[in-house]
């Protein structure tokens, strides 16, 4: 469509700029940080052309890029976004600034290489987003481990060790077992392009066994109870930075992995073991919620608020099959996607936001200890007014970001099982109990020490972070209907196509899902 | 139109982003002029609103402001409904926001003292007081306002979070960020059922929209739902809204948040948790009433809520010392009159008795506020007494406010309550019975309970210290102003309305009714037929029971904590001491607080301890994640043994697996 390469500049302008930021070094001065955070607001304002040049009319890629790469594999250099690819990518660079930002006079050790890390780590995830060849996207997707296995190992906090190890581990257990189904696919397409696997059609057998590995891929990254323990580890040794990147970017990939790949691919056995991830979802919802109520540490206490806020991600995908095999209910599988994406946008800012929080706290007082706070608001009035606002968008409030999403994802719900939307709905109580039983014992109250006492308020650069933050919040709050509008036509042609079986014709016998027109006539041949 | 119903929503809004944003800068004066304009002009076009809807023939209004969203064919808008119903609300709503506004200048013009020596927050918390009762403001405009579920929603937490804000106003207070935080999660129980609800409007109707909503309902009347053996959908719609109103107008059992709410300061007592938002639910029901009318069970349930909130509450507030949680108790029993009104069907007694409640109870906190600052914020009324030779104004007016609470003839609440107690009589639902004896005794409750309050602290001798007493005088006219602004309607106000509200359906407008009653549900008809003028319904009523009741309270009231009291002052704790254990149970509130304390928050806490040294920590970590790398050690520990390095253990070891490999080839 576009002969401009604009995925292409999104990908490689932060990764150049991350080696400029390199070679400028630390040489006391400032240069580097400010050359940091040209490249982040520059990337993120050339990534603006891809929302306001998306033709929200089409559910196609667009943007297309190809060309070949590794001829003898068939493996292409092949880039391209949809609706649910775009809004991500701009979450992405959005986010970025921020962390530029927000590392600016924090990180004293060789910062020019945090900052570096940080850019090379944008490209890179702007390129898990936009790759539409199989093996582009998993070096993307094994390349995202080694910035963030850095910035945690070197920047991160005591028992850092330990959590990079688990986090490393953890995701590239995962990553293994979708490269073999990468690999099986290939050889049953003979391309590694995404979208031939969409339409490839599979056994019921190799159909579960690509799901299951793309699970065990995709449930690491959200996280998805259970294996959701290396993101409490991760988040508190991670510094600020890691941690905002972490939640707010890093956890979507899994969420788009479920989109782009499990459902597209074997929606069959998505509709056949959607029971299983539902459950999973609720689990994290009710479960999760009650561990997040007992944590002491705040930055566990919000990645356990992460963890159960992605439950309603993968939730409003997976009722998807419940809705489209009751021929009684009318609709609401658009919605659960939709919603489950608007959270996940959602989840970006707010998570984001009240991990810079904690991060403005703790570059004061040294502790993420909730016991070490009580009575912040004395002393910090305006970063109280911030995190009250952000924790209430974090409990669901309407009129903030957090709400829509939600609001969605129980909608639909509620078309698929009474029980599983009863279970989901939960989360008002539960999500306010743990967020504004933490906002009591942090911001309210008297002022509980020495050290509360001798706060300084926000300074200009938190204040411009967490202000920005806020308006994102609020507006995708208050007029949620733009981004709804880029996703529609690419959330619609998705359930239609998750909708279809693909199984050959030979086992279209099991198909629970419609039957394609072409395969129905095969079948109906003597 | 759409520019006045825009102005009026947004006109608080801007006053309090000023007032909140810039309230450093504009100062004081700066903050109240700025949100009193702004809520004065909506006041005022309200005003306008409400009287070309009487006098003129102002049509009603239903258009989206803008589309939120749009997502599988269902419109999310925001957008206004304005009828009659939703112009007397907002009537309510803005004038007696405005009256607490003003009255605000005065009460928290010392507002410094209540903060910490250095605390920043308490710097310009005068000004971010008045953000806030404007926020308050233009959230509760748009709950009335909205013509759709969504909106609606978006009001019902608004006014939750500004309710939130303004009970730990003062946040260094342990017991007002523990009670804010109370009535924040207790609400979001409610809400919890309401978003089901909505789900389940939005799942059978596929809109949002309330007036879609209500044309499709009757083909719905028989669809039944596969759930808990089958229920009629209606029954499950209207059970699961009327749990959001459970929470938002304090009914049993989620009511507690409601008396530990008085932690704010009294002006938000008397907007927020009197006069406005916990009258959100009764409205709730009322605007829904095409759907309330399908379900009688649901009818049932919410008679039989009301009715126990009203007696039972209202009975706390005998054993209540605060002044303000008197007055809070009557708030919860009165609400409980309201709902008892709506599972009757006489939705319109149900919003007749809100309008006066709202003018008379607004007029009760204000004047117990107005006490308060007088005796420099001490609220126990055993340490008050002979108020009025040293406050005029706010003596009458309180006594006005007391004697429209418990019904005085021709007074404002005399109309709203006898009218929903002869509704509540004529009912013939399961549980009508029950709720109609509740209610009438607790007539009486109402008078004992408010002149018990009443004789105590206006009456007998002056029983504060010696230095209070020097220093009291009658607080400022930005003070007695809106006492006296609220005390008019009071009296006044049932008396004008009655005929059009309960005779004449003055809510339906063209074809257009907004409250819509099943013909067998009608329990105002008789009312309505006998209706020969004001006149004859204040004589009428003084021949019921209702009438005795009020004036055997009164007396009682009168004889106890006047007459005797002036005796004996000790005989409000004797009586207390003859209750015996039923004061003990009272005293408890029911045990409803403690047992939620230790069922719901600790249950809550050791399930989440549980769950996670026990799951998280010990099965998932310990035992699968750790636990998988101890074992691959482990067992790497014992396969090294195999690695001996003698050169002999490794000839063997060809041997026998040369031997076992030919076997199997032989064999096979």
């Amino acid at each position: 469509m576009y002969e401009f390469p604009l995925l292409t500049l999104v990908i490689w302008l932060p990764i150049i700029g991350g080696i400029a930021v390199l070679a400028s070094g630390d040489r006391g001065s400032d240069i580097s940080k400010w050359i940091a955070l040209a490249f982040a607001i520059l990337t993120f304002a050339i990534s603006l052309g891809l929302w306001t040049g998306f033709d929200a009319g089409s559910g196609q890629m667009q943007f297309v890029e190809r060309a070949a790469w590794i001829p003898t594999f068939n493996v292409e250099y092949y880039l391209g976004v949809d609706g649910i690819s775009m809004p991500l990518i701009i979450l992405t660079t959005f986010i970025t600034i921020f962390v530029i930002i927000a590392g600016w006079d924090v990180i004293t050790y060789k910062p020019s290489h945090y900052m570096a890390a940080f850019l090379i780590m944008e490209g890179v995830m702007v390129g898990v987003f936009s790759a539409l060849d199989a093996i582009l996207f998993y070096v993307f997707w094994e390349a995202m481990l080694i910035p963030m296995f850095i910035i945690i190992g070197v920047w991160g906090g005591p028992n850092r060790v330990y959590a990079t190890i688990k986090f490393f581990l953890y995701t590239f257990f995962g990553s293994v077992f979708m490269l073999v189904a990468l690999i099986y696919m290939y050889f049953q397409a003979d391309s590694f392009s995404i979208l031939d696997f969409h339409d490839l059609e599979l056994g019921m057998t190799a159909q579960i066994l690509i799901f299951v590995a793309f699970l065990l891929a995709f449930a690491v990254k959200v996280p998805m109870f259970p294996v959701h323990t290396w993101l409490p580890d991760a988040h508190v040794e991670a510094p600020t930075g890691g941690s905002v990147i972490l939640a707010a970017i890093m956890l979507k990939i899994g969420g788009y992995g479920f989109l782009r790949f499990s459902m597209p691919i074997t929606p069959d056995a998505s509709a056949s073991l959607d029971w299983m991830i539902i459950a999973l979802s609720l689990i994290a919802v009710v479960y999760i919620g009650f561990v997040a109520l007992v944590q002491q540490d705040m930055k566990k206490l919000i990645a356990y608020s992460s963890i159960a806020h992605m439950g309603f991600v993968t939730l409003g995908f997976f009722i998807v099959f419940t809705i489209i095999r009751n021929p009684e209910v009318a609709g609401g599988a658009v919605m659960g996607i939709e919603g489950g994406m608007v959270q996940m946008i959602s989840h970006g800012f707010i998570s984001g936001a009240l991990f810079l929080c904690v991060g403005v706290l703790y570059d004061r007082v040294h502790s993420r200890e909730i016991a070490d706070y009580g009575g912040v608001i004395n002393t910090m009035p305006w970063f109280g007014a911030f995190v009250v606002f952000f924790a209430m968008a974090n409990a669901g409030l309407p009129g903030t970001s957090g709400f829509v999403g939600e609001f969605m994802v129980i909608l639909a719900t509620f078309r698929a099982d009474f029980w599983w939307a009863f279970l989901a709905a939960t989360t008002l109580i539960l999500a306010a109990a743990f967020t504004l039983w933490m906002v009591k014992r942090v911001i309210f109250g008297e002022v509980k020490n020495e050290k509360v006492a001798g706060l300084q308020d926000l300074n200009g650069r938190e204040t411009l972070n967490l202000g920005v933050l806020a308006v994102a919040v609020l507006a995708l709050g208050i007029w949620p209907a733009p981004l709804m509008e880029v996703m529609h036509a690419s959330v619609e042609n998705l359930v239609a196509h998750v909708g279809e079986c693909k199984l050959p014709a030979s086992e279209a016998a099991d198909c629970v899902l419609a039957v394609p027109a072409s395969v129905a006539g095969l079948t109906e041949q003597p | 139109m759409e520019n006045v119903y825009l102005t009026i929503v947004l006109a608080p809004l801007l006053g309090a982003i000023i007032a909140g944003f810039f309230g450093g800068r504009i100062g004081r004066q700066g903050a109240h002029a700025v949100t009193i304009a702004g809520v004065g002009l909506s006041t005022a076009l309200s005003l306008m609103v409400l009287a070309r809807f009487i006098w003129g023939d102002l049509p009603v209004y239903n258009e989206a402001v803008y589309t939120w969203m749009v997502s599988d064919g269902i419109r999310f808008e925001v957008g206004f409904l304005v009828d009659r119903l939703t112009a007397l609300m907002m009537a309510t709503v803005t004038f007696v926001s405005l009256m607490v506004h003003i009255y605000t200048i005065g009460y928290m013009a010392d507002d410094e003292h209540n903060w910490p020596k250095g605390a920043l927050t308490g710097k310009n918390s005068y000004q971010r007081f008045f953000s806030y009762i404007s926020l308050f403001t233009f959230s509760m405009l748009m709950l009335v306002m909205s013509n759709n579920f969504m909106q609606l929603f978006f009001g019902w937490e608004a006014v939750g979070l500004v309710s939130y804000l303004l009970i730990g106003f003062w946040s260094t207070r342990e017991t007002a960020i523990f009670a804010n935080m109370k009535a924040f999660l207790v609400n979001r129980v409610g809400d919890f059922g309401f978003i089901l609800g909505i789900a389940a409007v939005g799942m059978y109707f596929n809109s949002m929209d309330y007036v879609e909503v209500f044309a499709a309902a009757p083909a719905h009347a028989e669809t039944q739902v596969a759930l808990f053996g089958g229920v009629s959908l209606m029954t499950l719609i209207c059970i699961l809204l009327f749990i959001g109103a459970m929470g938002k107008s304090a009914q049993v059992p989620l009511h507690v948040w409601l008396p530990d709410s008085m932690e704010g300061p009294t002006p938000i007592s008397a907007l927020i948790h009197a006069a406005t938002m916990v009258t959100a639910g009764v409205f709730m029901v009322a605007r829904m009433s095409p759907l309330f009318e399908m379900s009688e069970t649901a009818l049932s349930f919410i008679l039989i809520i009301g009715a126990t909130t009203a007696f039972f509450m209202g009975l706390i507030g005998l054993v209540q010392n605060d002044i303000k949680r008197v007055v809070a108790y009557s708030t919860l029993s009165q609400l409980g009159y309201m709902v008892t009104a709506l599972g009757a069907s006489a939705y319109a007694a149900g919003m007749f008795h809100l309008m006066t409640h709202a003018f008379f109870k607004a007029l009760l906190f204000l004047a117990a506020g107005s006490v308060i600052i007088a005796l420099h914020h001490k609220q126990d009324i055993r340490e008050m007494g002979g108020l009025r030779r040293y406050m005029p104004i706010t003596w009458i007016t309180a006594l006005i406010g007391s004697l429209a609470l418990i019904g005085f003839p021709a007074f404002s609440g005399f109309f709203s309550k006898d009218a929903i107690i002869e509704a509540v009589g004529h009912s013939t639902l399961y549980g009508s019975g029950y709720a109609s004896l509740l209610l009438t005794i607790g007539v009486f409750v109402t008078a004992l309970y408010s002149f018990r309050m009443y004789f105590l602290v206006f009456h007998g001798k002056p029983r504060m210290d010696k230095h209070t007493r020097h220093h009291l005088h009658e607080t400022p006219w930005v003070v007695t102003l809106p006492l006296v602004l609220l005390a008019i309607p009071s009296v006044v106000l049932g008396w004008l309305v009655v005929e059009p509200l309960l005779v004449t359906n003055w809510f339906a407008t063209g074809d257009w009714n907004p409250i819509v009653v099943a013909p067998e549900h009608d329990t105002l008809q008789t009312l309505r037929e006998h209706w020969h003028g004001q006149w004859a319904f204040v004589l009428h009523g003084m021949t019921m029971p209702p009438f005795f009741l009020a004036m055997g309270g009164l007396l009682l009231a009168a004889v106890v904590w006047w007459f005797t009291f002036a005796k004996n002052p000790k005989i409000d704790d004797q009586l207390q001491a003859m209750g015996g254990p039923v004061t003990k149970v009272l005293q408890s509130k029911y045990g409803f607080d403690d047992f939620n304390q230790k069922v719901f928050a600790g249950g809550s806490r050791m399930l989440g301890r549980v769950l996670w040294l026990g799951g998280d920590r010990a099965i998932i970590d310990d035992g699968v994640v750790n636990g998988s790398a101890h074992r691959v050690a482990a067992l790497a520990q014992r396969a090294r043994h195999l690695q001996t390095g003698y050169l002999y253990h490794y000839a063997i070891a060809m041997i026998v697996g040369l031997v076992g490999l030919l076997t199997i080839f032989v064999v096979l």
